[in-house]
């Protein structure tokens, strides 16, 4: 019998609502995953789901005023949503990392690259400068910028889209973290350089070890590379399982209209089913499940009150009362 | 770098060429007889002729214009009609004085500017931001000389803490006794940089605040130092671009204030030069305030590029 270890990030219930002058905005509802050392869990939905909102409560960096978190995040060892402003700092970027959306404004503009990469080694790592240069040119090669001695001296301005997502990319793993969050990290690159960066992270996280979250509302880049697929609709997890599984026998009503309305090479011609409607307002979510409106298997059962998620196949969770295999 | 900033000096010809041209024209533009001052009511045509061609007025304007600027050139601002003394020896003394008095009016502005600005800033919103803001708009708004009575009543009459008028006596008065005296006028010749400072600095903290880098560093472990310097140096361009022109506004815009302490500064001799039409004095401090400012925008534009990277430095 082998010893169950604890897997490295355990979510439970997770709810995150905000409060505002439209009052309170129920952005994430009751999410729970688990995630192992070395996996990775793609998030896939369209936006205002709660992809974001997930990422951010993972590292708290939500607005304390307005955001409201409950329920338990563990990661490596450490209980999040109660450690103080010191662990806090150094769980910030050393255990977890993350990369942002748009590199152009994610990046300080007054600072150079290599500054930025080495005051965050120095941050969490204590080294002099002249090691944590020597660190940040390591990672500018590890990402393959050209030139990268160069390029250290450079600002963000001065290099191109795709290379400045490489350098958040070098900045984020400056500091070996265990996970790495990736928020639609291709989305403001040109279609061209998107899969380049992509294998780039799949094979950095292979090779480094890393677990990670790729949140994307592309269902080719999730099923590219992911182990695992969390399918989000109005803040809660709908469908979870085994990457394959979930793009080959999708269970839920919404994952297959996401699947449907992705654009393959071989329905040329053909009408791209969407699905229609729009999500929800997170500020008046009504009883029973929040897809029901824009559902066309939807009953009267599916009004009163929401499904929980249910396994299919091992592994495999999905929430909908009314799918069939 | 060397090329741009030799390439800014070289533009700043043009400039100065320009102002002195208006600072001439517009001192011949005003109303009133200079001679009328210094000869009698009674004065023949003859004395008006040989006066007018002692001081070259019979001239051309054009031709006035290129005397006068030749004369600058090599150092002659002319002589003051009311004292006879040089000009340049005047303009001297007052702008030392003036200089002091806003270099200490420009410090007040600042700090006080720059951490209203910040407090502000990082509250934008609450209660503090509104106090804040209101000083800040109170500053600008305002008028100088009535503060300036303010803080004569309370701070001279009520408290006897500070002079109400003039510099320190005496030819070599101590730094300390002297900085007495600057104290009313510096306060009040600081609301106003004090007011638009707190306002941009308010408005790019805030601006910065808001950015997705700084999410970005809270992510990546920052502490709230951290964040302060990187806060600091984007807002920083900015700031240095509106405290210029504060600066000069404070050499040249002392006049009411000067006036009413009687600080002995180019603002109190611009006031006694037009009442007088003292027209050499007038057009020297002029050019001399005028030039001040293009120095001050010369040296914004050479530090800018030094503090924020995004500027072309070519």
């Amino acid at each position: 019998m082998s010893e169950r270890v604890a897997p490295l990030l355990d979510v439970r219930d997770l709810n995150v609502a905000f409060s505002g002058e439209r009052g309170t905005v129920h952005a994430v509802n009751g999410v729970s995953f688990q995630l192992e050392a070395g996996r990775v869990l793609g998030l896939l939905g369209e936006s205002g789901s709660g992809k974001s909102v997930t990422m951010r409560a993972l590292l708290r960096i939500l607005p304390e005023n307005r955001a409201r978190i409950s329920g338990s995040i563990h990661c490596n060892g450490r209980d999040v949503l109660a450690l103080n402003r010191r662990d806090l700092n150094s769980f910030r970027g050393g255990d977890v990392a993350m990369i942002f959306q748009d590199p152009g404004v994610a990046l300080d503009p007054v600072f150079t690259i290599g500054n930025q990469i080495a005051d965050t080694v120095i941050r969490h790592k204590g080294v002099s400068r002249q090691v944590a240069r020597a660190r940040a040119l390591e990672m500018l090669d590890l990402v393959r910028i050209p030139s990268a001695r160069r390029r250290l001296d450079n600002y963000p301005h001065e290099l191109s889209g795709d290379m400045r997502q490489r350098a958040m990319i070098a900045l984020a793993l400056s500091c070996s973290p265990r996970l790495l969050l990736a928020d639609e990290p291709t989305t403001a690159l040109d279609a061209t350089v998107q899969i380049q960066v992509i294998l780039l992270l799949r094979e950095l996280q292979k090779d480094l070890g890393m677990a990670a979250i790729f949140v994307t509302h592309d269902v080719g880049v999730a099923a590219e590379i992911s182990d695992d697929i969390a399918v989000m609709y109005a803040g809660r997890i709908v469908e979870l399982g085994p990457a394959r599984d979930v793009i080959k026998r999708p269970r839920h009503p919404y994952t297959r209209g996401l699947l449907a309305s992705t654009i393959h090479a071989e329905s040329h011609g053909a009408r791209i089913a969407g699905i229609p409607g729009s999500p929800p307002d997170l500020a008046r979510l009504q009883e029973g499940c929040a897809f029901a409106p824009r559902c066309t298997l939807a009953g009267p059962e599916c009004r009163l009150k929401g499904p929980e998620l249910a396994q299919d196949s091992p592994g495999h969770h999905f929430a909908c009362f009314r799918s069939m295999p | 770098m060397v090329r741009y900033i030799l390439k800014r000096l070289i533009l700043s010809v043009p400039i100065a060429l320009a102002v002195s041209v208006l600072c001439f024209v517009l001192v011949q533009l005003a109303p009133g007889d200079p001679l009328s001052l210094v000869l009698p009511a009674d004065a023949t045509q003859a004395m008006i002729d040989q006066t007018k061609q002692r001081y070259g007025l019979d001239k051309p304007l054009p031709l006035q214009y290129l005397y006068w600027l030749g004369n600058i050139l090599t150092g002659d601002f002319g002589t003051s009609i009311s004292t006879g003394r040089p000009v340049l020896s005047e303009i001297g003394i007052a702008i030392s004085y003036s200089l002091a008095l806003a270099g200490l009016a420009s410090l007040f502005g600042l700090v006080l500017g720059i951490t209203f600005g910040f407090v502000a800033g990082y509250r934008i919103g609450t209660p503090t931001d509104k106090i804040v803001s209101a000083i800040a708009i109170s500053g600008v708004s305002v008028p100088h000389y009535w503060l300036g009575m303010v803080l004569v009543i309370i701070f001279s009459v009520n408290l006897n803490a500070f002079p109400a008028m003039g510099a320190a006596p005496g030819a070599h008065p101590g730094w300390l006794e002297q900085l007495r005296y600057m104290m009313l006028p510096a306060l009040t010749l600081a609301a106003m940089p004090m007011g638009i400072v707190t306002r941009s600095v308010r408005a790019l903290v805030a601006e910065t605040l808001g950015m997705d880098y700084v999410t970005a560093l809270v992510a990546r472990g920052a502490t709230p130092f951290d964040i302060f310097l990187h806060i600091a140096k984007n807002a920083a361009p900015t700031a240095l671009a509106v405290i210029g022109v504060q600066m000069g506004y404070l050499m040249a815009g002392s006049i009411l204030v000067e006036t009413v302490f009687s600080w002995p500064g180019t603002g109190l001799m611009l006031n006694g030069a037009i009442l007088q039409r003292d027209i050499p004095l007038l057009q020297g401090t002029i050019l001399v305030l005028a030039l001040f400012f293009v120095v001050l925008n010369l040296i914004v534009d050479i530090v800018q590029p030094l503090l924020d990277p995004r500027i072309k430095r070519t």
